[in-house]
């Protein structure tokens, strides 16, 4: 491939009519740029790996069956269903919870947020901070105060949602944040010079603009929920077949990649095969938020 | 900055100026929303505390019961038995031998993707191979359990090493698997770096008759050095707190081995295993859990300190 590069013009070009590099150099030069490909290759690679591994195993048991079985310990009949209706309650919980808080907190960090007090600098590097904190710890947090200690709502809907939402907040706050920031300052400076008051500014002028971005961040935000199961393993446990839908917030439930877990950890092989397909369900559903998130982003988007 | 002073510095304007330009009515509906979008951005503060006081809690039972040396020293680990032993350094070793391999792993890959991408790749080629590593990083952590167990131990490991050496559970298909895992985190963050260095230190460079090789490699790596760091950094945190890939994968068996070809316990694995137990309230057990939890909050904790330490001191700064 040429390597066409954002250095202007060709580089390569000065090089060869000086005629500083040897041929050595030139092979070897070649080489490195070779090596460093494979490096990019090699994830690509990965991932088609990963992908017809998945799909070879799973393709035998990815039908309507799959979606419209309960899980079973009896390898032939178990779905996924409750596991699906799962992810979709807490998944829309986890949504209602971060979408306001989030926004609310980007909001106040900044537009209002005077950033030469302490406190305001404490909640950004506290932000910041969370972000790295490993997820299983979150499932330690919702263990200690959601499942049990002081609101006591086992394995529910509500207790994986909250313990969610704690974890992907930090992440709705950031995006939303860039999703503000992009809107520059003369929209806000003229929106004040023509009389409206801050909040008037932030309902009108900034949270419209912001749409876009902060829909496309919330998206991968909750893509990210979706994926996650350490969390959710430690507050709704993961060896326990859950074979009913959830009907409300306090109903015991679990979720995909809790489900996936489980059939991955079964001896007998057909298992692993429902877990492949159950993994083609969640990958599919992931696919198919990040298609929306990038359409969103495409068709909005504005330059400024 | 972003946010705008309004008024809040009064500047050069008269007395008079002030006063005609003072809020005409006090506008407490303002002031309402403008303290619920704070305590909004308070509920972070909340959640570290709430995280700090849950570790706490359970810590402190446990070591009311275990000494203290017993769990920093000991060398077996079989605290959900019957007069278990509580030393945490085979779960330990365990968590380090695994993040070791995958950072070996993912460091020369993750980078040289990143300087590809930076360097050498043209417009149109990064726009289609920048979402390789993006993707493999949206792919969550349970299919890579899958992955590990399925593909990388029967097809690869055991293959490579011979079936009598390598059991269907080891050390060694989780710590690939977490580098692959992980190659995304430094692809990104060390392309950030990458790309801030000033495209003058490159044209001078290559003015003075350097190939690109040795543009990227004397010139634009040491440049972007303290940013590939902390990438590298940041990846080996995300590794020591991975939970599903070692949970089946690494086999679950606390032993004190540096054999990567053993099942192995890393501290996220026991803390999954504990949780999967059921172990009911203010039990040794449940306390276990917490200890451990507290253990691999404060490695992550000093393992990001360590990054921003590296930052600093080897920043350069350009302007």
């Amino acid at each position: 491939m040429t390597a066409q590069t954002g250095l202007q013009p060709d580089v390569r070009a000065p090089n060869k009519g000086l005629g500083r590099a040897s041929s050595a150099e030139r092979v070897t030069g070649r080489l490195f740029e070779v090596l460093l490909f494979a490096c990019l290759g090699f994830g690509l690679l990965v991932l088609v790996v990963l992908l017809s591994d998945v799909i070879r195993d799973g393709l035998p048991r990815f039908n309507l069956d799959l979606v419209r079985n309960m899980p079973s310990t009896r390898p032939l009949r178990a779905g996924i269903q409750s596991a699906m209706m799962g992810t979709i309650w807490v998944i829309v919980t986890v949504a209602v919870i971060t979408l306001p808080l989030g926004i609310a907190a980007a909001v106040y960090l900044e537009e209002y947020a005077d950033k030469t007090r302490w406190y305001n600098r404490l909640i950004e590097l506290n932000i910041q901070n969370l972000a790295a904190v490993p997820s299983v710890v979150y499932g330690i947090l919702g263990l200690a105060f959601f499942a049990r200690g002081p609101l006591d709502l086992g394995g529910s809907v509500l207790t994986i949602a909250l313990t969610l939402s704690l974890l992907v907040l930090p992440i709705v706050i950031i995006s939303c944040r860039e999703a503000i920031r992009a809107i520059p300052t003369s929209i806000r400076e003229g929106s004040l010079a023509l009389g409206a008051t801050r909040l008037q500014t932030v309902r009108r002028q900034i949270l419209p603009n912001a749409i876009p971005g902060t829909a496309t961040g919330s998206i991968l935000a909750l893509s990210r929920a979706i994926g996650e199961a350490a969390p959710v393993l430690l507050v709704a446990g993961g060896l326990i077949f859950i074979t009913s839908n959830p009907s409300d917030l306090l109903s015991q439930a679990t979720v995909l990649p809790i489900q996936i877990f489980n059939y991955v950890g079964r001896p007998q092989d057909e298992f692993r095969t429902v877990a492949a397909a159950a993994i083609m369900i969640l990958l599919l559903i992931l696919l198919l938020m990040n298609a929306a998130a990038i359409l969103i982003r495409n068709k909005y988007q504005r330059k400024w | 900055m972003t946010s705008i002073p309004y008024g809040r510095q009064p500047g050069p304007g008269t007395a008079e100026l002030t006063r005609s330009l003072r809020k005409s009515s006090p506008r407490i509906g303002e002031r309402v929303v403008e303290g619920l979008l704070f305590l909004a951005a308070l509920l972070s503060v909340l959640t570290t505390i709430g995280i700090l006081v849950a570790l706490l809690g359970g810590t402190l039972e446990f070591f009311r019961e275990i000494p203290f040396a017993d769990f920093l020293f000991g060398t077996t680990w079989t605290p959900l038995f019957a007069n278990g032993s509580f030393g945490v350094l085979p779960i330990l070793s365990a968590t380090l031998l695994i993040t070791g391999i995958a950072i070996v792993v993912a460091a020369p890959l993750g980078l040289g993707a990143a300087l590809y991408l930076s360097e050498y790749a043209g417009q149109r080629s990064r726009k289609v191979l920048k979402p390789v590593p993006e993707v493999l990083a949206g792919i969550p952590t349970v299919v890579y359990d899958f992955f590990a167990i399925s593909f990388v131990t029967p097809s690869v490991l055991r293959p490579l090493l011979g079936e009598a050496n390598v059991g269907i559970f080891n050390a060694l298909s989780a710590g690939l698997v977490i580098g692959i895992l992980i190659i995304p985190i430094i692809a990104s963050l060390s392309e950030d770096a990458l790309s801030a260095v000033p495209q003058a230190m490159r044209d001078g460079a290559l003015a003075l008759g350097a190939t690109r090789t040795k543009v990227a490699r004397k010139v634009v790596l040491p440049a972007a050095l303290s940013g590939v760091i902390a990438s590298f950094v940041l990846a080996l945190s995300r590794g020591i707190g991975e939970t599903m890939v070692v949970v089946i994968a690494a086999g679950s068996i606390a032993q004190l081995t540096l054999d990567p070809r053993e099942p192995m316990q890393t501290m996220t694995a026991f803390i999954a295993q504990a949780a999967l137990g059921d172990q009911p309230v203010g039990s040794l057990g449940y306390n276990t859990l917490f200890a451990v939890g507290t253990l691999l909050f404060l490695v992550t904790l000093l393992v990001n300190v360590v990054s921003i330490r590296l930052v600093r001191r080897f920043r350069e700064v350009y302007e």
